[in-house]
C-alpha cells in the first residue's frame, strides 16, 4: 500500500482550478519533487497536504487514514518552509526542540533527539546560536532538523534551496540527499527548478495549471516527456514536426532519415520529435543532415551551447568541452544525431 | 493564518464597544430635546446645536483654535521640512543629538511644557498672546510634523537624485521637481497631523491662555469643570463628525497605519 | 565643498533657533524658579533654596499625590498592556477591509481631543449614570467611577490604550508570517502559538508601547481633572492648583521638575534595557 495517496485533489478559486484533480501515489521512503512553473499548483498541492489551505474536493490518505479531517497542528508532518521560518527569539536548539515539546517529550531525551538530528545535518556546536547569526545555508539546515527531530511521518519540503547563492544550492543538494536516504523518511519536494528535481529525486511529477503533466523517474521524464510542456520544461528541447513519412523514411524539412524502431508506431504527418542538443553532434554533409549556421554560442564552464539558424528554424546544441570542433559565430556548419535519439512526443 | 475564534471575536466585541461608548455616548446626549443631560429617548432634537451656534464664546473658541491650528501647522512644518532633509541625507557630527533635541517634547510631559512657557511667557509679558500660544504650539507639534517628513525623506531613494544630477539639474531643481514631489504626501501628512494636535490642544493651552486667547478644547474643558451641559456634548458631536472625515481624508493620502505606525501597505 | 559639509547644519538652524529660544530657555527657566522661594505678598524671592522640594518630600500630602499618580500609572498601564496586546493580535488576524477598518476605529480616538474623550467618560459615570446602570445588569453592586481613581483609570486606559495597540501592531508586521505556520506543524495548539511565538516576538512592541503609556498616565492633566474632580490630585492637577490657584510657582515648578525627572528616568531606563536585551535576538535597538 502507498503511504501517501492524493486521491483527486482539487482546490478551486472563484473560476478558476488551482489545484485539479491531482491523483498521485508515494511510496514509503521515496523522494518525489512537485516540478512546474510558478503557478501551477504545486505549493497549493504542499500546503492543502500540511493543512494550510482547504481543499475543495479529493481526498489526502497517509497510511491509509484520511487526513483532511485532522487539524494541521495534529498531522504530524515535518515542514521545511520556502525561508526557514526559524523562530527569531530562540536559540537553534530551542528551534529544533519545539515540535519535542508540544509533544511532551521529557527534557533529557529532548536534549538527547536535538544533540543528534543537529549532528545528522552537520550543525554540530551551534545549539546555542540565534536564527539571525547564521548563514543562509545553516538557517535551513535549522529548519531541516527541527522538522525531521518529531520523526515525521512525512518531510513536506517547499522550495528549500530557492533561497541559496549557486554553490551553495549543490552543495545543499547533495547533503538533503543523503540525509533523506539516512533517515529513509518518504519525501514530498515543492521546486521549480528542474535540474534541482532531476538530481534528487525518485520520481518527477510535473505540473502545469494545475494538472500532472507527467509522473515518472527522472531518467525516464527527460528522455520520454510525455507531453510538449514536458519536454520544454525538463532540459532544453529541440521539437520538429514530421511532414510525412515515405519508404520508411521521415520528411523533416530538407532531412530524410530512416524511421527507428521506437518511432515506427508514431511517426506519420504531423507527428512531433524531440532531439535534445546534447545528443546532436556537428558533421559531413548528407540527407539525413541539417545544414545550419552558428548564429551565437555561450561558453558555460563543461560546455558550450550553441544557437544555430536553420532551415527548420532555431535549433539549440550541446557540446562538451573535449577540445572537439568548435565553429565559431557566423560559421556554416552541418548538424546530425542518431534516429534512435530521436524521441515521441504526443 | 490562524483565523480569530470566537472567544477572540467576542473580546474584541467588547473591546470595540469599550473604544466607542463614550463617544457614543457625547454623540447621543447632543441630541436631546431636553434642557439637561439625558438621553434622545423621547425624540431628537437640534436645539443645542442652535445653541452653540449661538454662543459667542464657543464660536471664537473655535476660530482662534483654527487660526491658531493653521498658523503653528504651517510654521512647524516649514521649520520641519529642512531639518528633516538634513537629518535624512547627511551623516554630519551631531546629527544624533540634534534629531534627538528636535524630537525631545515628545518626552516632556504637556504639564512641565504648560508650565515653563507660563513662566517664560510671563517673564517677558507676551504670555497670553496669540503669538505666544502659537510659539507653544510649534514646540508641541513641530516633533508630529517631522516624523513623517523624515518617514518620507529617509524613504527617498538617493539614486533618484542622482540621477537627475547626473541629467545636468542644479540643486535647486532637483529638489524643486525631483525631491519636493516625491517627499509631498510625508509633508501634507506632517502637516495635517501637527494640525490636529494643535486644535485638540489642552493641557499647554490651558496655561498659555487667558480669556481673550482661550482655545476651544480649554473653553470646553473650564466649561466642563463649571458644569456638564448637553451644549458642551454638541461642540464634542460636532468636533467628533469633523475628525472622523479628517480620518477618512488622512487614510485615502497616506493610510491611516503609516501615519501611527510608521509603515503600512503600499498606496 | 565646504558649503556642502556645513549645508545639514543651515538646514536645520531654523529649527534649532526656535528650540533654543522657546523651548531650551523656559525648560531652564522652570528649573531654576524651582530652586527659588515663594512669598505671598513679595512673589518670587531671588536666592536659591531646596526649600520647595523639602516641602514637597516632607509632606505627607504630597507623598500622598505621588503615591496616587504612580498607582494609576502602573494600574492603567497593566490594563492597556493586556487589552491593547490582545486587540493588535486579533486585529492582525483579521482579513481586510475588516482589519483597515476596525485600526480606523481603534487609532482614530487619538485624534480626538482628550477632553472629548474624557467628557464621554464623565457622562456614562456621572450624567446617565448608564455604565452602573449596564453593571446593574450584570447584577454587580453600582460602582462610584466618578471623582474616584477606578473613574480616572479607566477614562485613562481608553485615552491611552491606542498607544499599545500601535507599538504591538507595529511588532507584530515583523514577524514572518510562516513562523506561525511552522508553530502550528510542528504540533502548537492556539493557546501555544500565542505563549511561545507571538507574544515573545511581540514582547518589544508591548514594553515599548507600556512605557509610553506609563510616563503619559503619570503626567495627565484633563482626564484626571475631570473625572478625579478637586480633591483627587495627581502630580499634573496639583501642579496646576500651585500656578494658577496658590500662585506658588516654584512650588508648582518642583512639582513639574520632579515629573519630568521620573519621566526621563523611566524613557531611558527602558530604552537602555530593551537594546541590551533584544540586540542578541533581532540584531537591533529594538522595535
Amino acid at each position: 500500500m502507498a503511504h501517501l495517496v492524493l486521491d483527486r485533489l482539487t482546490k478551486r478559486y472563484a473560476d478558476t482550478a488551482a489545484v485539479d484533480q491531482v491523483s498521485l501515489a508515494i511510496a514509503a521512503g521515496e523522494f518525489v519533487s512537485l516540478l512546474g512553473p510558478s503557478g501551477c499548483g504545486k505549493t497549493t498541492t504542499l500546503q492543502m497536504i500540511a493543512g494550510f489551505v482547504e481543499p475543495t474536493g479529493g481526498a489526502v490518505r497517509l497510511d491509509g487514514r484520511d487526513l483532511l479531517g485532522v487539524p494541521a497542528a495534529k498531522r504530524g508532518l515535518g515542514v521545511v518552509f520556502q525561508n526557514y521560518a526559524l523562530f527569531p527569539h530562540l536559540t537553534v536548539a530551542e528551534n529544533v526542540a519545539f515540535g519535542l515539546d508540544m509533544r511532551k517529550v521529557p527534557r533529557i531525551e529532548s536534549r538527547q533527539r536535538v544533540d543528534d538530528v543537529l549532528a545528522l545535518v552537520g550543525l554540530v556546536g551551534m545549539a546555542g546560536r540565534y536564527p539571525v547569526q547564521m548563514s543562509g545555508g545553516q538557517q535551513q539546515r535549522v529548519a531541516l532538523a527541527r522538522a525531521l527531530v518529531i520523526r515525521p511521518a512525512l518531510l513536506l519540503l517547499d522550495e528549500p534551496l530557492s533561497n541559496l547563492d549557486a554553490k551553495l544550492r549543490e552543495e545543499m543538494q547533495i547533503e538533503l540527499r543523503r540525509i533523506q536516504r539516512a533517515t529513509g523518511i518518504t519525501t514530498l519536494m515543492v521546486t521549480h527548478d528542474q535540474a534541482e528535481a532531476l538530481a534528487l529525486s525518485d520520481r518527477v511529477v510535473v505540473m502545469q495549471a494545475g494538472r500532472i503533466e507527467q509522473d515518472a523517474a527522472p531518467h525516464e521524464a527527460y528522455e520520454h516527456p510525455a507531453s510538449g510542456f514536458v519536454c520544454d520544461f525538463l532540459g532544453k528541447a529541440n521539437l520538429f514536426t514530421v511532414e510525412g513519412v515515405d519508404d520508411a523514411r521521415m520528411a523533416i524539412g530538407p532531412l530524410r532519415i530512416a524511421v527507428p524502431e521506437s518511432l515506427a508506431s508514431h511517426a506519420r504527418a504531423g507527428a512531433r520529435v524531440l532531439v535534445r542538443p546534447e545528443k546532436i553532434a556537428f558533421g559531413p554533409p548528407g540527407e539525413d543532415h541539417l545544414s545550419a549556421v552558428v548564429k551565437s554560442r555561450v561558453f558555460q564552464g563543461n560546455h558550450w551551447l550553441y544557437q544555430l539558424d536553420t532551415p527548420l528554424g532555431s535549433v539549440l546544441v550541446i557540446r562538451q568541452n573535449d577540445g572537439g570542433l568548435r565553429p565559431d559565430e557566423g560559421e556554416a556548419v552541418h548538424l546530425c544525431w542518431r534516429a534512435q535519439d530521436m524521441r515521441a512526443v504526443p | 493564518m490562524i483565523r480569530n475564534g470566537w472567544l477572540s471575536l467576542a473580546f474584541h466585541a467588547a473591546f470595540i464597544a469599550f473604544i466607542a461608548a463614550p463617544l457614543a455616548i457625547v454623540c447621543a446626549v447632543a441630541f436631546t430635546p431636553l434642557g439637561y443631560i439625558s438621553l434622545p429617548t423621547s425624540g431628537i432634537s437640534l436645539r443645542w446645536f442652535a445653541a452653540v451656534a449661538d454662543n459667542p464664546r464657543f464660536i471664537n473658541a473655535f476660530w482662534l483654535s483654527l487660526a491658531l491650528g493653521l498658523v503653528s501647522s504651517a510654521v512647524a512644518t516649514v521649520l520641519a521640512v529642512p531639518a528633516a532633509l538634513a537629518i535624512a541625507r547627511h551623516r554630519f557630527p551631531g546629527r544624533a543629538a540634534i534629531s534627538g533635541f528636535l524630537l525631545s517634547p515628545l518626552m516632556i510631559p504637556h504639564i512641565v511644557l504648560g508650565v515653563a512657557f507660563l513662566r517664560y511667557f510671563s517673564q517677558i509679558g507676551i504670555n497670553g498672546t496669540f503669538a505666544s500660544l502659537a510659539a507653544a504650539h510649534v514646540i508641541v507639534i513641530l516633533p508630529f510634523a517631522l516624523r513623517l517628513v523624515l518617514a518620507a525623506a529617509t524613504g527617498l531613494d538617493p539614486a533618484v537624485e542622482r540621477a537627475a544630477v547626473s541629467l545636468g539639474a542644479p540643486s535647486f531643481t532637483v529638489f524643486r521637481r525631483v525631491t519636493l514631489p516625491l517627499i509631498l504626501p510625508g509633508i501634507v501628512s506632517g502637516w495635517l497631523l501637527a494640525f490636529i494636535t494643535s486644535f485638540d490642544e489642552l493641557t499647554v493651552s490651558v496655561f498659555v491662555s487667558n480669556p481673550s486667547t482661550t482655545t476651544l478644547p480649554v473653553r470646553m474643558f473650564l466649561q466642563i469643570q463649571d458644569t456638564i451641559d448637553p451644549m458642551v456634548a454638541a461642540v464634542s458631536a460636532l468636533l467628533i463628525a469633523a475628525t472622523v472625515l479628517v480620518m477618512l481624508l488622512l487614510d485615502r493620502l497616506v493610510g491611516l497605519e503609516r501615519l501611527f505606525v510608521g509603515k503600512g501597505q503600499q498606496r | 565643498m565646504r558649503s556642502r559639509r556645513l549645508a545639514p547644519y543651515w538646514l536645520s538652524a531654523p529649527a534649532l533657533l526656535v528650540y533654543a529660544a522657546f523651548l531650551f530657555v523656559p525648560m531652564g527657566a522652570i528649573v531654576l524658579i524651582s530652586f527659588q522661594h515663594f512669598e505671598f505678598y513679595g512673589g518670587i524671592q531671588p536666592g536659591f533654596t531646596l526649600k520647595n522640594y523639602a516641602e514637597v518630600f516632607g509632606d505627607g500630602y504630597y507623598w500622598e499625590i505621588f503615591g496616587r499618580t504612580f498607582w494609576i500609572a502602573l494600574v492603567v498601564t497593566a490594563a492597556c498592556a493586556i487589552l491593547g496586546t490582545f486587540e493588535a493580535i486579533v486585529l492582525n488576524r483579521m482579513a481586510n477591509p475588516w482589519k483597515g477598518l476596525f485600526l480606523m476605529i481603534v487609532l482614530g480616538p487619538l485624534l480626538i481631543s482628550v477632553v472629548v474623550r474624557t467628557l464621554g467618560w464623565a457622562l456614562l459615570f456621572g450624567s446617565t449614570g448608564l455604565v452602573n446602570k449596564g453593571l446593574a445588569l450584570l447584577g454587580i453592586e453600582p460602582v462610584q467611577f466618578m471623582y474616584a481613581n477606578i473613574g480616572v483609570i479607566v477614562a485613562l486606559t481608553h485615552v491611552l490604550v491606542p498607544f499599545v495597540v500601535i507599538s504591538v501592531w507595529a511588532s507584530l508586521q515583523r514577524i514572518d508570517p510562516a513562523v506561525e505556520r511552522a508553530a502550528v506543524s510542528l504540533g502548537a495548539g492556539r493557546a501555544a502559538v500565542l505563549r511561545r511565538v507571538i507574544v515573545p516576538l511581540a514582547m518589544p512592541g508591548i514594553l515599548s508601547g507600556s512605557v509610553i503609556v506609563f510616563a503619559l498616565a503619570a503626567s495627565a492633566f484633563a482626564t484626571p481633572a475631570i473625572i478625579g474632580g478637586r480633591r483627587l490630585k495627581v502630580i499634573a492637577t496639583a501642579a496646576y492648583d500651585e500656578f494658577l490657584n496658590t500662585l506658588n510657582w516654584p512650588l508648582g515648578a518642583s512639582l513639574a521638575v520632579l515629573l519630568l525627572i521620573v519621566n526621563i528616568v523611566v524613557l531611558q531606563a527602558s530604552n537602555r534595557m530593551m537594546e541590551r536585551r533584544y540586540k542578541a535576538v533581532f540584531n537591533e535597538g529594538g522595535p
